[in-house]
């Protein structure tokens, strides 16, 4: 039986009948919602959801407006990566067991990928896990775990056999991160503030139980996992002249002494960029309403990356003055980017991050012209080479 | 609204496209520029009429197909894909519009003869005239409003009115070297004016394709078809927003056409195309072609509706000429010698791109009119 909009309100309106968010502790609402299916439609039963397309997790939202939510901005990496890919990799067990609590938020996900010698060329990564019985010993280092400090789990792969090319020695792991050995280190950033922490791994023991796929099957697990992370980062809805052309535009509106006809025409050009952006992103989502998506996704966050540059840095200049001063350098953790609620200074320093966050935009343009445009790719020469006797 | 293509627009598409296919190769347009006749007459019949693309925005009660602007964007994505030289945009949109606009019994016995695709017609101003030049010519404190009816001239030309003939001369209009009637504004006012009664002098153009003429009237005898310029004004605007379909279809051909090139061309022993440079020039055009057609399609649904109408027309046309003009450059470029040669036909798109940039308003022009639109006013005192 597959669920229409009709249905799943119906369903909606029982559950909040049966269940008065004023009356329940948030936790148990929430508990209950994902019990009830509620929780992401898409899911299967039993997990979370009921099987149901997609685009009908709006309906739900509707229904359900005001009532207890998760802070999703702290639960990112599990709701974005780690979720999905244990859907599709994790064992019966492993999903009855991680995906209840990640949704509820009663545990925090963060994801152990990047490596000081791994960043783009993520597959040559070598924290080793090495076979001991029925579990794993972990040594490596991992870098840019936003959360890592206060998260119960992470996403980690590491390399089981150095002997073989590089993409085929990994495995997949879910780490626990209370285990011995799993140290966080704050890593403090061009901003003064720390969103991101460095985990060292010394000798860390997992079960087996918490590999997620086949031995030596890492790479392909991670590629589920990154391309929900490069869907998370480029595909949020904004409305025409909201986002960071608001908060510049608005400037300028306020303030007619900074203008001048040189930062008038980049600030035209940068709107009309920023609105052709907005509606190729709403033209994505219809083709994915539509059951047809488009490549057009691949570009997404390669396009709001320059926007966000370009705008903040404009952003700094047009203030003069006050574009010579910043609002705080103090380090600190910070759980999430408070893009809007820090000065320009800040937004300019962190949009830098946008283009080597989650796929550099250099990797981004070539995925857009071998995936997309068909183009050959570079002679590469390290595909069949064992792991080990790469240079490095 | 919707920015995805229907079903009914994919069909159109797809007729035109094979009779493109057959008909309009690059091979037989590049035969044709340097002939007496430009326009592919034959072509234009079959388009027109077995298609039906004449009368897709003339209402169904005169015999046309009642069509909106989505459609008639789809057709124009495939002409310019095939620089095709045929007077849709000229006739079928921009006159028509005008026509439409007016409604006079004048104008919709114009419009039924047009519908079939047997007579043409074009609109009199000059093809670099943008919907905003009416704003400021119509405005009280301009010495060029357009009712002055003096040699000042106005943004599209200088026609007098006196005993129901017209006077005067107008430069750079497109689509005047095929038409059977020309649709003059004069006086505050449309006028329809036979092309045999005016002189068409058509002039060495940079688009091959879509040449300009010079028109002049001397006592022509012209029937009013409309009371005001709003009917201009509607026209120029459709066409604006239109001709940004027309760019993306430019753009798409040249993007298709150097990706297939550089798989192809190998140098240092390798395809060109596997070069990082390389492939990063072409992943950021395709990225402006993805927001291209994104801003082509909004613009077209946007007319369609008659909603958000101007904005919607001022972000396309202000991103797309650019984007069609960057996409010809790069494909002449990533050609290497070969782009440089006349034999190959990536100059006639480069042509048509560099044209449409100044055709009804440059990219600067919009961006000037977004200023408004959007609130972001200039500098104080400018």
């Amino acid at each position: 039986m597959t669920v229409d909009e009709a249905a799943l309100k119906e369903r909606a309106r029982a559950f909040l009948a049966e269940h008065d968010p004023a009356a329940t502790e948030p936790l148990d609402f929430l508990r209950a919602r994902f019990d009830a299916g509620l929780a992401w439609v898409h899911f299967p039963k039993g997990l979370g959801g009921l099987g149901a397309p997609r685009e009908l997790q709006n309906v739900v939202e509707g229904e359900l407006d005001g009532t207890p939510q998760t802070d999703v901005g702290k639960l990112a990496i599990g709701l974005g990566m780690a979720a999905p890919t244990i859907l599709i990799f994790g064992t019966e067990e492993q999903k009855k067991r991680f995906l209840r609590p990640l949704w509820t938020g009663e545990e925090i996900w963060c994801q152990l990928f990047s490596e000081p010698g791994a960043g783009s060329d993520l597959a040559t990564l070598a924290t080793r896990a090495v076979r001991d019985g029925d579990e794993w010993v972990v040594d490596g280092q991992k870098v840019w775990t936003s959360g890592a400090h206060h998260s119960r789990w992470a996403i980690l792969v590491a390399r089981t056999d150095p002997d073989v090319p590089k993409h085929r020695g990994l495995t997949y792991f879910v780490c626990d991160m209370e285990a011995p050995g799993v140290e966080v280190r704050p890593l403090r950033q061009i901003t003064g503030e720390a969103e991101f922490n460095e985990v060292f791994l010394t000798g860390v023991r997992l079960s087996d139980q918490l590999r997620l796929g086949e031995v030596g099957d890492g790479w392909r697990v991670a590629q589920t996992t990154l391309m929900n992370e490069r869907v998370a980062i480029g595909g949020s809805p904004v409305r025409r002249g909201g986002g960071v052309i608001g908060v510049v535009a608005e400037t300028w509106r306020r303030r007619p002494e900074i203008r001048t006809h040189d930062l008038h025409q980049r600030l035209l050009r940068l709107w009309v960029e920023t609105e052709v952006t907005r509606l190729a992103g709403v033209r994505l989502r219809e083709q994915l309403a539509a059951g047809a998506p488009g490549p057009e996704g691949s570009g997404m966050k390669l396009a709001f990356a320059r926007l966000n540059q370009a705008l903040s840095g404009l952003d700094v200049e047009m203030r003069r003055e006050e574009g010579l001063a910043y609002d705080d350098w103090t380090f600190r953790r910070s759980d999430s980017v408070d893009f809007f609620g820090r000065g320009p200074g800040y937004r300019y320093l962190r949009a830098k991050g946008n283009s080597i966050e989650g796929g550099t935009s250099e990797i981004l343009r070539n995925i857009i012209a071998e995936r997309v445009l068909g183009l050959p790719s570079e002679p590469r020469v390290d595909k069949n080479v064992p792991w080990k006797d790469l240079p490095r | 609204m919707t920015l995805l293509y229907s079903e009914v627009e994919e069909e159109l598409r797809a007729a035109v496209r094979d009779l493109l296919a057959d008909r309009c190769p690059p091979a037989t347009v590049l035969a044709r520029i340097e002939s007496a006749s430009p326009y592919d007459a034959d072509l234009w019949k079959a388009l027109a009429r077995d298609i039906g693309v004449a009368g897709l925005l003339i209402p169904e009660e005169l015999e046309g197909a009642g069509a909106s602007a989505r459609e008639a964007a789809v057709v124009l994505e495939e002409l310019g894909r095939a620089v095709t030289p045929v007077p849709f945009l000229t006739s079928s949109v921009l006159a028509t519009q005008a026509l439409v606009s007016a409604g006079t019994d004048g104008a919709r016995e114009l419009l039924a003869t047009l519908a079939s695709g047997e007579t043409t017609a074009a609109l009199a101003v000059s093809f670099a005239s943008s919907p905003y030049s009416l704003e400021w010519s119509e405005s009280p404190q301009s010495p060029k409003a357009p009712g002055a009816d003096t040699a000042a001239g106005t943004p599209w030309g200088a026609v007098a009115v006196e005993g129901g003939t017209l006077s005067g001369r107008v430069t750079a209009v497109a689509g005047a070297d095929v038409a059977d009637v020309l649709i003059v504004p004069a006086s505050g006012a449309l006028y329809a004016v036979e092309a045999a009664d005016a002189t068409v002098t058509p002039m060495v153009s940079l688009d091959l394709t879509r040449p300009i003429s010079t028109v002049t009237f001397i006592g022509a005898p012209a029937r009013q078809v409309s009371s005001g310029l709003r009917p201009l004004r509607a026209a120029l605007d459709l066409g604006a927003g239109l001709l940004a379909s027309e760019q993306l279809g430019v753009a798409e051909w040249c993007l298709t056409t150097t990706v297939a090139y550089v798989k192809e061309r190998h140098q240092f022993a390798r395809p060109v195309g596997s070069f990082q440079s390389l492939k990063h020039r072409l992943a950021d055009l395709w990225m402006e072609i993805v927001q291209a057609r994104a801003a082509a399609r909004n613009a077209a649904d946007a007319l369609a509706s008659g909603t958000d109408t101007a904005t919607a027309v001022a972000v396309a046309q202000a991103w797309c000429g650019a984007v069609a003009v960057h996409a010809a450059e790069e494909c002449v470029q990533l050609h290497g010698g070969i782009g440089m040669t006349w034999e190959h036909p990536v100059h006639l798109y480069l042509k048509r791109a560099k044209a449409d940039e100044i055709a009804l308003g440059t990219p600067g022009d919009h961006r000037d009119a977004l200023a408004r639109l959007a609130d972001l006013p200039g500098p104080l005192g400018s």
